[in-house]
């Protein structure tokens, strides 16, 4: 088991009701907002399991919103969040998903984010409990990302090489790589690379990551 | 400088006391330094201080409705001089109730261990830093020793209701609290154990059955109960009553009680208070339609 922090215990500092259903709600979408890495202009959340039937009860839907418009899981703000989405401009909605699929999380959300540039993304997340959360799915790639440390998710075409390409250059930054895990759906398509390091990754680095022809974008999420 | 077993943090603490130990445990093993960590954990304090204090001047509507006004409804009686409690008892009582009202209105809290028993720990903190004026070093010694308890707990048991009930979120809330009053009022740390370990029976075999499944009801009242049954605990070890069955051998029966509780009183809301005809009435009301 990992680390236990005293403040694992005296902690997290969140606003309630719920460590899975508010505060793993709003870290899942500030993730997703850290991902896209701009302001959202279009949201559209969709609710598993859980989420679906008590999501009112938990405000686990303005948790949802109150993480897209950047808030941490202790901001106050969190419950206000319906009426500030509307001052900056987000258009958010809320469907929920009537399934029973036994291989979905029972906290689990999808949502359709759509940025001020015409930037989309698809993320799913689950909260797993005690404020832990998983995204298991970048756009139509099955992913484990958890957000835990600072990370690179590089989009590239899945050509050999690319992956050396990405540890050059951050070992040359003098970034110390926690955990590097690449995902795909097939051979020779589009592949997620995920790097997960302790120290933060400068913007440069990221840029000249990005001359390798292969990579199609890269999203850099700070802690 | 870490630890693993209640034994093991005994056997330290012959030398450093447990708040220490856990410091500098956090320090290491976290990769952090001794401002930081002081820092965040005052931080805590403060939020702690914060849920138990707002409700009291200002009713918080609850999501759910099922909740709202109990800190204030316990705070007038008590200002009335007509508490059968006493004076530190009833001080616990009130911020038993206000961090739950908080919680429940999307208000910040410190989780400790959960958000569900997030009341006990800040309500035993505060009536005792109240009642004797302990100085900010004795509580923030406190939640060090608090967290020492929890941190074992989580790694040798669960804290989570859906897991083991609410015995495994107010019954170890209960428990760090317990250890917490001891070491604020000057006893071992074996007393502090002991009360830890007396605590955790007492609550044994406690189910999780929110009403419409909201931290609402019976939670709150709950959180009660376990600050409450810290007091008491602390109480008897400070007298030198010794726990029969030492901490650790409680927490694994603990844990063990867990796992042979049936899925519906963990957390489903399918058992209990949850599916009393008023709870199921709650339940339709807040969710509409009836399950």
């Amino acid at each position: 088991m990992a680390f236990i922090s005293v403040f694992d215990v005296i902690g997290p500092n969140m606003v309630g009701p719920s460590s899975s259903h508010t505060a793993g709600a709003a870290s899942i979408a500030l993730l997703t907002k850290k991902m896209i890495g701009e302001k959202v202009r279009r949201i559209k959340f969709t609710l598993y399991g859980s989420f679906a039937k008590t999501y009112k009860g938990h405000g686990t839907d303005r948790a949802l919103v109150g993480g897209i418009l950047g808030f941490e899981t202790d901001d106050e703000r969190i419950r206000d969040s319906f009426e500030l989405a509307e001052a900056a401009g987000l258009d958010f909605s809320f469907e929920c998903a009537d399934t029973d699929d036994d291989d979905i999380h029972p906290n689990t959300v999808d949502m359709e984010v759509e940025g001020f540039s015409g930037r989309k993304l698809f993320v799913r997340g689950e909260s797993l409990g005690g404020g832990k959360v998983m995204l298991t799915r970048i756009n139509g790639v099955k992913v484990a990302f958890t957000g835990e440390f600072h990370a690179l998710i590089v989009i590239q075409r899945d050509y050999p090489g690319v992956v050396a390409s990405i540890t050059t250059v951050l070992s040359s930054y003098g970034v110390n790589i926690a955990y590097l895990r690449v995902f795909r759906e097939e051979k020779g398509g589009l592949a997620y690379t995920i790097v997960e390091s302790d120290e933060a990754i400068s913007e440069v680095a990221v840029e000249e990551i990005k001359k390798n022809t292969a990579i199609e974008d890269i999203m850099l999420v700070k802690r | 400088m870490d630890f693993y077993t209640a034994e093991e943090l005994l056997k330290l603490s012959e030398n450093m006391s447990i708040a220490d130990i856990m410091r500098q445990r956090e320090i290491v093993c976290g990769e952090t330094d001794a401002e930081t960590v002081e820092l965040r954990m005052k931080k805590a304090l403060k939020i702690m201080r914060d849920s138990a204090h707002k409700p009291i001047s200002k009713v918080l509507p609850s999501t759910g409705g099922l909740i709202g006004g109990e800190a204030a409804k316990l705070s007038e009686h008590a200002r009335h001089g007509k508490s059968i409690c006493g004076s530190v008892m009833t001080k616990a009582l009130i911020y038993s109730q206000a961090v739950p009202e908080v919680n429940a209105s999307m208000g910040v809290i410190v989780a400790a261990p959960t958000a569900g028993s997030s009341g006990v720990v800040p309500a035993v903190l505060l009536a005792l830093e109240e009642e004797f004026e302990l100085d900010e070093k004795t509580l923030l010694d406190g939640l060090f020793t608090a967290g020492a308890v929890g941190y074992l707990l989580m790694k040798h048991a669960s804290v989570s209701g859906a897991e083991a009930g609410c015995q495994a979120e107010v019954g170890s809330a209960s428990a760090m609290a317990a250890a917490m009053a001891v070491v604020m009022m000057g006893g071992t740390a074996e007393q502090a154990f002991d009360a830890a370990s007396i605590a955790l029976s007492n609550l044994l075999g406690l189910v999780c059955d929110p009403i419409a499944g909201l931290v609402e009801a019976p939670c709150q009242s709950r959180n009660a109960v376990g600050a409450a049954n810290a007091l008491t605990c602390a109480e008897m070890a400070l007298s030198g009553i010794k726990a029969v069955v030492p901490f650790t051998e409680m927490m694994q029966a603990m844990y063990r009680v867990g796992c042979k509780l049936p899925s519906e009183l963990r957390e489903t809301a399918l058992g209990g208070c949850a599916v009393t005809p008023t709870g199921c009435a709650h339940n339709c009301r807040i969710f509409g339609g009836c399950n």
